[in-house]
C-alpha cells in the first residue's frame, strides 16, 4: 500500500480494497519500524490518527469522501496543531501545545486527511540539512549517512521512505524544494500569499510559504487544491481565485517556451546534477517545449539579500519566545534580564542565535539603511529580472540544488557553504514566485532535483509541466531500496 | 537670564472601537485580568494580525477634524523591544508613513488671542499590556487585557511656550476626540495619556535646548504641575552651571516632582521596520468620504457661530462649546425660547452650577432642554420674575414636574396686576408712617426697605419692576 501515490490510494479506498483505518495502521507500523533509522518524526499520535481514519471511513460510507479523505499524511512541526505538540524543531517549544490549528492543518482536516504526526525540521526552519533540529538530525532514506536537506527534512525523508503518503512543508528560501530534490520528491512552493500562513510559526514573514511534498505532481495538485485560497486571518493571503489544479495537469507542452537562466548553470553546479538536468531538458524537447537562454543578472545577489531580509524578520518574529508566557523558561531566574537571556540562550540553538544576531544588527540604528533598506532595493531588482524573463518565456527551468545530498556533518560548521545550497531557490522567495522541484534522473544513485519557476499564481502550469515529464519518464517512481 | 520654555506633546488616545486593533478580542475596560486577550493578543506562535477597519475610520475622522493630510498609503511598522507586558517583543505602530500627516489646532491664550499649534502627525498603534507589581509577593503579574487596544498617538510640534499653553492644547485635543466620537477620553481609565517633551532656552535663542521627556501623565492638573516642576529643575541645572541631560522622566504626583527613568544611553534601539504581516494601509477617496461624511460641526466653528449669530460673549461661547452635548442642549433651548442670551445665562449659570454640584454631565441633567425652555418661556411672558424662576428651577431639578406644573402647584405666578400691587403698597405705607416721613425728608436709602416690605407681603410674587415704579409714585405723595 505504501508504494502508492495519493491518487492510487484514493482509488483503493474507493474500491474498498482497504479502509483508511487499515491504511493508517500500515503506515503507523512502518513508522514504528523504520522511523528510528531516520528520525523523520518528532511526534506520532497513533490514537489520534486512527480516530481520524475511522471518521474518514464513516464519511466514505456516507458517500461524502473527497480525493484526500482517509489519506495518511504528516505535517511539518511548524504548523500549529490543536492539542498536539508543535515544537518547530526547537527546545524553546518542546512541550508547546497550541490551542488552535493552522489554516493548512484545518483545511486538510476538512478534506478528510489523517494526520499521522509531526515531522522533524531545522530549528525554526533555519537550515538546509535538518541538522539544526533540537530533536537531532534526520537521515536521508537514500543514504543514511547523508542529509535529507532542510528545513523540511523530516517531511522529505518521511515521504521518501513511505512513512506517510505525503507531507506538508514550508519554504522560506528553498526549504520545500531543496529537501524534495535531495530525497527524490515533488515539492511545490506556491506564490507568496497563495496559502495562508495563519498558525504556521513565522521565520521570515515576507518569504514564508507552505506547500505540498509528494510522490508526484498529481499528488501535489491534490494537496495544493485543499491548502490554497484566501484566508481572512492572514492579511497577506491572496484574494486570487484557486483554479482546478487536477484538470490543469492535462495540457500538452507544444510551443511551451522555457527559459534557461545562464546564472543557474555556471560554476558550483555539480557535473552529475548538470547531466541530469540536461537529460530532463532533452525529454522536454521531445515533449514539444522550446528552450531559450535567458539571464537573471541579479541572481548572484539573492543569497546576500536573503541573509539580510530573512534574519531581520526572524530577529523580530522570534522575540516573542521570551520565557514569559509559554515555551522554555530557565530555572530560577534572578531578575527579568536573567529570565530573558538564559531562557533564550538555553532555548535556541546556534543557527537560530546566529540569525537573530545578524537580524538585530542589520536593523539597528546606523545600519538599517546600509543593510535592510539596501536589501529591499535588491529585492526589487531581483523581482524585475523575473518580470523581464516572463515577458519572453512561460517558465524558467534549472537545477534545484547545486549538488545531491551531502554527508551529515559535511557543512554543519560552515554556515556560508550551507547557505549556498539554496543559491537557486532563494530568488523565487525574494520575488514571491512559485517554484517546484521534481526528480530528474538520479546521479550516482542519489536523487537530483529539477526546478521549475513560474510567474505569479502559475502553480497550475508548474504542476502540468511537472506532470507531463512524470508521464513520460519514471524518475519520480524510484524509491529508496532499503525502505521498500 | 530670562528663559523661554519649549513644549511638545505626544498624546495617546484610545480609540472607541468594540474590538482590538489587530484581533477580535473586546476592548471593554475593567474585566478580570487576561480574560480579554485572545491568541493574537498573547502573541502565541503562528498568529497574525488583521487590521480593524473601524480604528482606521476613527483615525481618519481625527485627521479631517484637524485639517490634516490623510495619507493615501501608510505603513505599519514593528517597534522592537523586550518587556514582559509586550507579548510579541514588538509593538505594531506606524513609523515613517503615518496615516495622519500635518495638521493644526487653535488654542485660546489667556489674553483671549488664538494661537495655532501644529500637529506633526497622528498614527495608529496597539497598546501594550499591564504589569501588576502589587499583588504578587516578589513577582510581577501580567494582564494582557489592554494589549492590542487601538491607540491614536497624536504628536504635536514644539509650539507651546508655557505649561498653560500645553494644558490648553491638551484640553483642545481632548475636546476634539470626544467631540467627534473617536474616544471616550476617560483619563482615569487610561484612554487619554500624555507624554511631554520640554526644554528651555535663553529668550531669543533659536536653537532648542536639550529636552527631557515626561512620560505617562494622565491628568491636565498633573501635566501643568509636572511641567512647572521641570522648568524650575532645568533652570536650576543650567544656572547651577550644569547641563540638561536628554532623558525620560516620570512625574510623581504624590511628591510633585519628576524623576529620571532612563537616560539617552539606556534608551532602546527600537529597530523599526515595516511589519511584513500587514499590507500597506491604502485609503481611497470613497473610504475617506464615508468616514468623514457625518463629522459634526467642530467646536471652533460652532463657537464662532454662537458669537456671530447669537451675539454671545467669548466666555459664554467657549463654555457652551465645552462638549457637543452641552452645545446641542444650548441650541435646543435657544431655538425654543428665541433668546440665546437668556438661554446662555441659565445654562452657564444655574444649570451648570447644579450639574457641577451633583457631579452630573449635561446628558444626565434632570431638566431637559425642552423643560428649561418651558421655564424660560414663563420668564419671557413675565409670569415669573428672575427670583421666582430660580425657585421653579429648583423644584424642577427636584423632579416636581415642568415649569407650569410647579407654578400651578406652588402658586408662584408673578403678580402683575397694578391695582393688586397698589393695594399692597397702600397697606405698607399706612403701616410705616415713621419711615415714610424720613424718606420724604430725603432719606432715599429707605426705598429698598419699602421694596422689601412689598415683596414680602406679596410672598415674592409681585413684579419687581412694577413695584419700583408704583412705590416711587406713591411715596412721592
Amino acid at each position: 500500500m505504501h508504494k502508492k501515490t495519493i491518487a492510487e490510494l484514493d482509488r483503493g479506498l474507493r474500491q474498498g480494497d482497504y479502509s483508511s483505518v487499515e491504511l493508517t495502521q500500515h503506515y503507523l507500523a512502518r513508522i514504528e519500524r523504520l522511523n528510528p533509522r531516520l528520525n523523520a518524526y518528532i511526534t506520532v499520535d497513533g490514537d489520534r490518527a486512527l480516530a481520524a481514519a475511522e471518521r474518514a471511513d464513516s464519511r466514505r460510507r456516507q458517500g461524502q469522501a473527497g480525493p484526500l479523505t482517509g489519506i495518511p499524511i504528516a505535517h511539518k512541526d511548524i504548523f500549529c496543531t490543536q492539542g498536539l505538540k508543535t515544537s518547530c524543531g526547537s527546545r524553546m517549544l518542546d512541550g508547546f501545545v497550541a490551542p488552535y490549528n493552522a489554516t493548512v492543518v484545518e483545511r486538510l482536516e476538512e478534506a478528510g486527511v489523517v494526520m499521522l504526526g509531526k515531522t522533524n525540521m531545522d530549528e525554526f526552519a533555519m537550515g538546509s540539512s535538518n541538522e539544526t533540529s533540537w530533536y537531532g538530525p534526520v537521515r536521508n532514506p537514500w543514504d543514511e549517512t547523508r542529509v535529507p536537506g532542510g528545513s523540511s527534512g523530516g517531511s522529505a525523508a518521511a515521504v521518501a521512505a513511505r512513512l506517510c503518503a505525503a507531507a506538508t512543508g514550508t519554504d522560506t528560501g528553498g526549504s520545500i524544494r531543496q529537501p524534495a530534490a535531495l530525497c527524490g520528491l515533488t515539492g511545490l512552493k506556491p506564490t507568496y500569499g497563495r496559502v495562508s500562513r495563519w498558525g504556521m510559526i513565522a521565520f521570515a514573514s515576507s518569504l514564508d510559504q507552505a506547500g505540498p511534498m509528494t510522490r508526484s505532481a498529481e499528488d501535489a495538485a491534490l494537496l495544493l487544491q485543499a491548502m490554497a485560497g484566501f484566508d481572512p486571518r492572514d492579511s497577506t493571503s491572496a484574494q486570487e481565485p484557486v483554479p482546478d489544479y487536477l484538470t490543469g495537469i492535462g495540457q500538452d507542452l507544444k510551443g511551451l517556451r522555457i527559459g534557461l537562466p545562464k546564472e543557474y548553470f555556471g560554476k558550483g553546479l555539480d557535473a552529475g546534477v548538470a547531466a541530469s538536468i540536461e537529460a530532463a531538458i532533452a525529454e522536454y524537447r521531445r515533449l514539444g517545449a522550446e528552450f531559450r537562454d535567458i539571464s537573471l543578472p541579479n541572481s548572484p545577489l539573492s543569497v546576500p539579500t536573503y541573509y539580510v531580509v530573512a534574519p531581520a524578520e526572524c530577529s523580530s518574529n522570534l522575540a516573542r519566545f521570551d520565557g514569559v508566557r509559554y515555551g522554555h523558561r530557565c530555572q530560577d531566574p534572578r531578575d527579568l534580564t536573567d529570565l530573558y537571556t538564559r531562557s533564550r540562550a538555553e532555548g535556541f540553538g546556534a543557527e537560530v542565535k546566529r540569525r537573530v544576531m545578524i537580524g538585530t544588527y542589520v536593523l539597528s540604528a546606523g545600519y538599517y539603511d546600509a543593510y535592510y533598506l539596501k536589501a529591499q532595493k535588491l529585492r526589487h531588482l531581483i523581482s524585475d529580472d523575473f518580470r523581464r524573463a516572463f515577458a519572453e518565456v512561460d517558465l524558467i527551468l534549472g537545477p534545484t540544488s547545486p549538488t545531491t545530498a551531502f554527508p551529515l556533518g559535511a557543512k554543519a560548521d560552515d554556515p556560508v557553504a550551507m547557505y549556498l545550497n539554496d543559491i537557486y531557490t532563494i530568488a523565487t522567495n525574494l520575488a514571491g514566485l512559485p517554484g517546484l522541484s521534481l526528480p530528474a534522473a538520479p546521479a550516482a544513485g542519489l536523487p537530483v532535483g529539477l526546478q521549475l519557476i513560474g510567474d505569479y499564481f502559475q502553480e497550475a502550469r508548474l504542476l502540468n509541466v511537472a506532470h507531463q515529464l512524470q508521464k513520460a519518464t519514471d524518475w519520480h517512481l524510484a524509491s529508496p531500496p532499503s525502505f521498500d | 537670564m530670562p528663559w523661554e520654555t519649549v513644549i511638545g506633546l505626544e498624546i495617546h488616545t484610545q480609540l472607541a472601537t468594540q474590538s482590538k486593533i489587530f484581533s477580535g478580542a473586546a476592548t471593554a475596560f475593567g474585566a478580570p485580568p487576561n480574560t480579554q486577550a485572545c491568541a493574537i493578543d498573547l502573541g502565541l506562535p503562528g498568529v497574525l494580525p488583521v487590521l480593524n477597519e473601524e480604528a482606521v475610520r476613527l483615525a481618519v475622522r481625527f485627521g479631517t477634524a484637524i485639517e490634516a493630510e490623510i495619507a493615501e498609503r501608510s505603513v505599519f511598522a514593528r517597534k522592537n523591544y523586550f518587556y514582559p507586558d509586550l507579548p510579541k517583543g514588538y509593538q505594531i505602530s506606524q513609523y515613517e508613513q503615518p496615516v495622519v500627516g500635518r495638521g493644526q489646532v487653535s488654542i485660546q491664550l489667556e489674553d483671549g488671542r488664538q494661537k495655532a499649534i501644529g500637529v506633526t502627525r497622528a498614527h495608529l498603534e496597539e497598546d501594550a499590556g499591564k504589569s501588576l507589581h502589587e499583588d504578587f509577593h516578589g513577582l510581577t503579574g501580567i494582564d494582557l487585557n489592554r494589549a492590542g487596544t487601538p491607540l491614536l498617538e497624536i504628536v504635536s510640534e514644539p509650539d507651546m511656550r508655557s505649561p498653560e499653553e500645553a494644558v490648553a492644547y491638551a484640553r483642545k485635543i481632548h475636546q476634539i476626540v470626544r467631540w467627534i466620537g473617536i474616544s471616550d477620553g476617560n483619563m482615569q481609565e487610561g484612554s487619554f495619556r500624555m507624554d511631554a517633551n520640554i526644554s528651555i532656552r535663553p529668550q531669543g535663542q533659536e536653537t532648542f535646548g536639550t529636552r527631557a521627556e515626561i512620560k505617562n501623565i494622565n491628568s491636565f492638573r498633573f501635566l501643568e504641575r509636572a511641567l512647572r516642576f521641570e522648568i524650575e529643575r532645568q533652570i536650576d541645572v543650567i544656572e547651577g552651571g550644569g547641563q540638561v541631560v536628554q532623558e525620560t522622566r516620570l512625574y510623581d504626583a504624590e511628591r510633585d516632582e519628576t524623576r529620571s527613568m532612563r537616560s539617552k544611553e539606556e534608551a532602546n534601539d527600537y529597530r523599526y521596520f515595516p511589519d511584513p504581516d500587514l499590507l500597506p494601509l491604502v485609503i481611497d477617496a470613497d473610504f475617506l468620504a464615508a468616514a468623514t461624511a457625518d463629522l459634526p460641526e467642530l467646536p471652533d466653528a460652532m463657537r464662532e457661530r454662537f458669537r456671530r449669530d447669537h451675539g454671545l460673549s467669548d466666555y459664554d461661547a467657549n463654555l457652551l462649546t465645552a462638549s457637543r452635548a452641552l452645545a446641542a442642549y444650548f441650541e435646543q433651548v435657544a431655538a425654543a425660547c428665541g433668546d440665546a442670551k437668556l438661554a446662555a445665562n441659565w445654562i452657564g449659570g444655574d444649570l451648570s452650577a447644579a450639574l457641577n454640584k451633583a457631579g452630573l454631565e449635561i446628558g444626565d441633567s434632570p431638566i431637559s432642554a425642552s423643560g428649561l425652555a418651558g421655564l424660560l418661556a414663563r420668564i419671557q411672558d413675565r409670569t415669573l420674575s428672575g427670583k421666582l424662576a430660580k425657585q421653579v428651577f429648583e423644584a424642577m431639578w427636584g423632579g416636581e414636574g415642568d415649569a407650569d406644573a410647579v407654578i400651578a402647584a406652588k402658586g408662584l405666578r408673578q403678580i402683575t396686576d397694578t391695582s393688586a400691587i397698589e393695594t399692597l403698597i397702600d397697606a405698607i405705607i399706612a403701616a410705616n408712617p415713621g419711615q415714610v416721613e424720613q424718606y420724604r425728608a430725603g432719606k432715599d436709602k429707605l426705598f429698598g426697605f419699602f421694596v422689601g416690605q412689598v415683596m414680602r407681603a406679596s410672598k415674592g410674587q409681585a413684579n419687581p419692576e412694577q413695584v419700583n415704579e408704583l412705590l416711587k409714585a406713591k411715596l412721592a405723595g
